[in-house]
């Protein structure tokens, strides 16, 4: 047995002595010896049981993922509650793709997609539409409650219940995710401790306008990496409320650029989110760093980005908007700016494929809105896909992407615009 | 010859070439393009990090901060450790992040990988090592840039 270091309790010890199967002892011990790389104390219990998995794509080549999820399955395992999952990689219906790229999609890339959704429904998929990125928001239902343990991955969801829900949830990878949903226990370290929790770089933001969501999150991923931000001055440009659903789509950007351009997994918005309206600059650590963010500093961070098309000044073949999956409020506000952008250019349809994807729970409701037609008129296509899954693909390189999303331009050759840009080309011709 | 001492978190020895990104790996962005493709040697795939874009990183010591991004990144270590296509060892100038850890406890458990981790290498060793120097590793977690 794994000579653990950190203190177990009797039934914790049992289960990794193997007394409830060597599968489970093997997956125990993975927590354990997460665990002691942290220095992690104890293990301890999940409290809200609902777990959120990254996996969701079936990609050929991800051979000790099947291989441990049939161990699990073989050896009768089953997570304490259920689980929602990322987004799935394939949406034909919805996304443009040829005989070829669906060809290699099928056989080779995501060949082993079925497999792994069986494999999933076996271990406690919640249904058949739990795919998002987003399981967070209401319409999807798994939302923690402050100060819930939680053994999540997605670093765009994680970084969301943490730092808007007042979740505790520490940055896990793939496989330990399902693992601490199947032991139900977590190694008790980082941010699930209150010292965990506090921030070391003080941001301030003396922007002249409402700084893009996506770049001043990927301007504090990148500065900050992962240690904990708490920024000063958003106040002044989004709805405190944290129901307000605006606020909710704007926090849902800005933390997936964290994590995908640098690796945070909370922060705290002074007078926002609900650590730092409880204890505001008590949350800050006495060494801290600086950070300021003007109008200069965004333009850089913006700049900085390299076009990763074949041809730089290839006009777009694809627009994907929502990575991490829109809200409802978000889908509403796109309808109502593209109608008003093809009306002001005497248009009718946008210019190019363009996607807007969202959860499936959520496009049920959007389908029952006056807006959802209105969508539809000017050309835009709704999908639950997830764009990085398509748009990494070797095959869809091919393509001019353009998107909104810093986490599809960090992980793809798509080419990120900012909201008003994207308005622009698709509502003026490309131009 | 200078000498440095860090945490061992996965044990082995080896003598090779160091790759060094002095800026956080984004895991996925790095691994996930040679992994795709079935690639015999991974070529990091990050378009934001000059250090190791477009780098033979198979084999090699990779000194590194720390791994950012992604919440796949232990998934994708497992999976380059299984293909048995990945850095022959992780040197760490920090701590270890819970995405890295998470990978090579994953290879070690699941996938018996002999790869190794060391971690606490500190800021000067970072500084110190060049992409191309020779590295040698003990088991104790002493580090030599030769």
């Amino acid at each position: 047995m794994y000579d653990y270091k950190m203190k177990l309790t009797k039934p914790q010890l049992e289960i990794l002595s193997g007394e409830e199967g060597e599968i489970k002892a093997k997956v125990m011990e993975t927590l354990v010896r997460f665990g002691d790389i942290f220095e992690a104390k104890k293990m301890v219990k999940v409290t809200h049981e609902c777990g959120h998995l990254v996996t969701s794509f079936g990609i050929g080549i991800l051979k000790p993922v099947f291989s441990t999820m049939d161990k699990l399955i073989e050896a009768g395992l089953t997570v304490k509650g259920k689980f929602t999952v990322d987004p799935r990689p394939l949406d034909y219906e919805n996304v443009p793709c040829n005989v070829l790229e669906k060809l290699v999609f099928n056989k080779f890339i995501y060949s082993k997609q079925s497999l792994y959704e069986k494999q999933l429904e076996k271990i406690g998929l919640k249904n058949s539409d739990a795919f998002t990125c987003t399981c967070y928001l209401d319409e999807v239902g798994n939302t923690p409650q402050k100060g819930d343990v939680l053994s999540w991955a997605e670093s765009s969801a994680v970084v969301f219940a943490n730092s808007v829900l007042g979740a505790r949830c520490n940055r896990n990878s793939g496989m330990l995710d399902i693992f601490g949903s199947i032991v139900g226990y977590v190694p008790y370290f980082g941010f699930l401790t209150d010292e965990g929790r506090k921030a070391t770089w003080k941001v301030t933001i003396k922007t002249t306008q409402k700084p893009e969501a996506q770049i001043l999150g990927s301007a504090i991923g990148m500065k900050v990496v992962s240690e904990v931000p708490y920024v000063y001055g958003l106040n002044s440009y989004i709805d405190p409320d944290i129901n307000n659903p605006d606020t909710i789509s704007y926090l849902k950007d800005f933390g997936a650029a964290t994590a995908s351009n640098g690796s945070v997994g909370l922060y705290h918005i002074d007078k926002i989110t609900p650590e730092a309206k409880e204890l505001e600059d008590k949350l800050l650590t006495e060494n801290m760093k600086e950070y300021v963010i003007d109008d200069a500093e965004m333009e850089r961070v913006y700049k900085s980005y390299p076009i990763m098309w074949k041809n730089k000044n290839a006009k777009p073949h694809i627009c994907f908007i929502g990575c991490p999956h829109l809200t409802l409020k978000q889908l509403e506000d796109w309808t109502v700016a593209i109608e008003k952008g093809l009306k002001a250019n005497n248009k009718n349809k946008v210019y190019c494929h363009t996607v807007m994807t969202t959860a499936p729970e959520v496009l049920e409701v959007f389908k029952k809105t006056e807006f959802y037609d209105r969508a539809l008129e000017t050309g835009i296509k709704f999908s639950s896909i997830c764009p990085l899954m398509y748009a990494e693909s070797p095959l869809s390189q091919r393509h001019a992407i353009m998107t909104n999303s810093n986490k599809l331009r960090t992980y793809s050759c798509a080419r990120y615009y900012k909201d008003q840009e994207i308005l622009d080309i698709l509502t003026g011709g490309g131009k | 010859m200078k000498e440095f001492k860090g945490r061992v978190i996965s044990s082995g020895t080896f003598k090779g070439e160091a790759v060094v990104s002095r800026q956080g790996v984004n895991t996925l962005a790095t691994f996930q393009s040679s992994a795709l493709k079935n690639a015999k040697k991974v070529i990091a795939g990050d378009q934001n990090n000059p250090d190791i874009y477009k780098k033979n990183i198979t084999g090699k010591a990779l000194c590194l901060p720390e791994t950012i991004g992604s919440t796949t990144g232990g998934m994708v270590i497992q999976t380059i450790c299984s293909m048995k296509i990945n850095p022959s060892a992780f040197l760490f100038s920090q701590h270890i992040d819970p995405l890295a850890a998470s990978g090579i406890v994953l290879s070690r458990v699941w996938e018996e990988s002999d790869v190794i981790a060391i971690d606490q290498l500190g800021e000067e060793f970072l500084k110190a090592v060049n992409t191309g120097d020779q590295i040698e590793i003990k088991e104790d977690g002493t580090v030599i840039i030769l």
